[in-house]
């Protein structure tokens, strides 16, 4: 640590003003402070001081999606050797290997790009990096699904990141959530890449490793919310890749295909226990978002008139992205309501409207994402809806309490 | 019964004016400052969608359709007057809308004052008259449906122009670059706006 410390200190004069790689000094800083907690505090306003900045808060949030990336490298890799048929020939070392060599490209690229991005406009405002990035960085490859070319999550990525936030003042102005624009732009930009067969499940090599595969006899690589969306009769049989049946505990579990980071509702958990314990993310939003999607799929299966009405609660919170919207995405802190009140109605339309859009649109069976996207656009209306009803009924107290003092 | 629910919830989300036909720009985006007076110009543009799809439907279906006259004689009932539909349409809307301003004047002046020149536009704006010729072109078999589906357009342009007003007032704080300050950042918005509407495309009800 000291060691590091005295570096930085010795390299620190040449990112300074006059020195000779002063036009990267944004970057430098953006190290330093990723490395050390600053010390420099505000000077103007009033401000609760905090060891805690937003570097450190976007740190635990990684943290905390940790367990959900290391299992989705685990999958991809169960379900590459489960498709070609090879599954009792590897161990797990060899699973978890080849699937994380399979996913750390897509988060190199995401990184890479964003971050990229990032710099570049800090360096032309004359700003310090904005921390915003890390956690889009992570989110974006864990939302697309692992057939995805890493040209398409380039793009996307450029996208979002300008569109979606730079042009707003960076991070923290955002009104989109800048890892759902790039799933909703890739979704609408490519279709026929982003759905269908062959995306969920792959059968290349990674750099050579591994081999490209024929599938086993029987193979479908359709996710079991795609299944259900084309199920027909009157109860969903949803299988595996290979045509086994499902158990709740697989779903649970996570070796369902799927985006790269959202089948396991387990380690998903994991994080989930591990943001609300730490105060980064709102209880109250992830609370409600199931209450909402129970609900709902409670009142679907009352009134079901296809299979896909009604597939129980248990099995749909834990199929798709619904975990992991509500957990991760619905809960960032710039794009949801604001207000406590607020936090309680957005979550509830969220879960609604994911398993409304998921149910009853046979074209994008995976709507959690959708949903939270348009919940976005109505955060602030529902926010300003509740700061003046608060301030209604204040005035209307005062007003009271003035008339009974006369 | 259900269908006209089913009508009611797509012309919302499904069939939203502005996202998914991009009717009724202009006014939406030049109102949408602020969160009251967008309150006030969409619940307008749903009265008038309210008042305006029925009475044209009337028209359509007892004046102007092919046949449609037969009710006065038979003689008549070969009588194509279709062609006059567009300007019967506008003056059914601009008397209405004068309605509506008369009394936005007499009982809301605050707003009728906010407003401005946007309330006497609504008579061109063409999310109004795009109301009503989708109703020509989809054949609404009854005053029912009509009157649905106007509901319904007016209430997905009301929920449209709200979330636009509650960003921007929202964006107020923002350190948006200074070329795209205002319409351009504007554009974005209803842009990425659009994106998110997208996923009830497809919803079959």
């Amino acid at each position: 640590m000291k060691a590091l410390r005295n570096l930085m200190d010795k390299i620190k004069p040449t990112f300074l003003e006059g020195g000779k790689l002063s036009a990267f000094h944004s970057v430098f800083d953006g190290f330093e402070t990723f490395l050390f907690v600053p010390n420099h505090t505000s000077k103007s306003g009033t401000h609760i001081h905090d060891s805690i900045d937003t570097k450190r808060t976007m740190f635990w949030v990684i943290l905390a999606l940790v367990p959900a990336l290391l299992f989705g490298m685990f999958n991809t890799g169960y379900q590459h050797y489960l498709a070609a048929g090879l599954l009792d020939t590897v161990n797990f070392l060899q699973i978890f290997g080849w699937g994380a060599l399979a996913v750390l490209p897509y988060l190199i690229v995401s990184y890479v790009v964003g971050l990229g991005i990032e710099f570049t406009v800090a360096q032309i405002k004359h700003e310090e990096i904005q921390e915003g990035f890390l956690v889009s960085g992570i989110l974006i490859p864990m939302i697309v699904p692992i057939g995805t070319p890493l040209w398409m999550v380039a793009v996307a990525t450029a996208f979002a990141v300008i569109f979606a936030k730079e042009v707003f003042g960076g991070t923290g102005y955002n009104i989109f959530n800048v890892a759902l624009i790039t799933r909703a732009f890739l979704f609408f930009a490519y279709p026929s890449k982003m759905s269908g067969d062959s995306v969920w499940v792959t059968l290349n090599d990674t750099f050579g490793f591994g081999s490209a595969v024929s599938p086993v006899d029987g193979f479908s690589g359709a996710t079991p919310l795609g299944q259900a969306a084309i199920a027909t009769g009157e109860q969903v049989q949803l299988t595996s890749i290979v045509g086994e049946p499902l158990s709740l505990w697989n779903m649970f579990l996570g070796l369902i295909p799927g985006s790269i980071g959202e089948t396991s509702t387990l380690a998903i958990l994991l994080g989930a226990i591990f943001l609300v314990v730490t105060g980064v993310a709102s209880w109250k939003i992830m609370v409600s978002v199931f209450a909402g999607g129970i609900g709902t799929v409670l009142l679907m299966n009352a009134f079901a008139v296809n299979a896909y009405m009604a597939v129980p609660f248990w099995e749909q919170i834990c199929l798709g992205g619904f975990a992991f919207g509500a957990v991760f995405m619905a809960t960032d802190p710039v794009t949801s309501s604001r207000t406590e009140t607020g936090k309680w109605i957005y979550g509830i339309l969220v879960g609604v409207l994911a398993m409304v859009l998921r149910v009853l649109n046979p074209a994008y069976p995976e709507g959690m994402m959708l949903a939270i996207l348009f919940m976005n656009i109505f955060a602030k209306l529902i926010d300003y809806y509740v700061v003046n009803a608060n301030i209604s009924k204040r005035a209307k107290r005062a007003l009271v309490k003035q008339n009974a003092q006369k | 019964m259900e269908q006209l629910i089913n009508l009611f919830i797509k012309s919302i989300f499904v069939d939203n004016m502005v996202f998914a036909y991009f009717l009724g720009m202009c006014s939406y985006l030049a109102v949408s400052k602020t969160v009251k007076t967008s309150m006030g110009l969409g619940v307008a543009v749903t009265f008038v969608l309210l008042i305006t799809v029925p009475v044209n439907y009337l028209l359509h279906t007892y004046i102007l359709k092919e046949g449609a006259l037969s009710w006065v004689s038979p003689e008549l009932a070969g009588v194509d007057l279709s062609f006059l539909s567009l300007i019967l349409f506008i003056a059914i809307i601009a008397s209405m809308v004068q309605i509506v301003e008369m009394v936005v004047e007499k009982f809301a002046p605050a707003l009728y004052a906010q407003l401005g020149i946007f309330l006497p536009l609504i008579a061109v704006n063409c999310a109004i008259l795009g109301g009503s010729l989708f109703m020509q072109q989809r054949n609404f078999t009854s005053l029912g449906q009509a009157s649905v589906y106007g509901l319904g357009s007016g209430i997905g342009w009301l929920l449209a122009i709200l979330g636009m007003a509650a960003i921007r007032e929202h964006l107020k704080y923002s350190q948006v670059p200074a070329p795209l300050k205002g319409l351009g950042i504007t554009f974005i918005i209803a842009g990425l706006m659009g994106m998110a509407f997208m996923g009830f495309m497809g919803i079959k009800l």
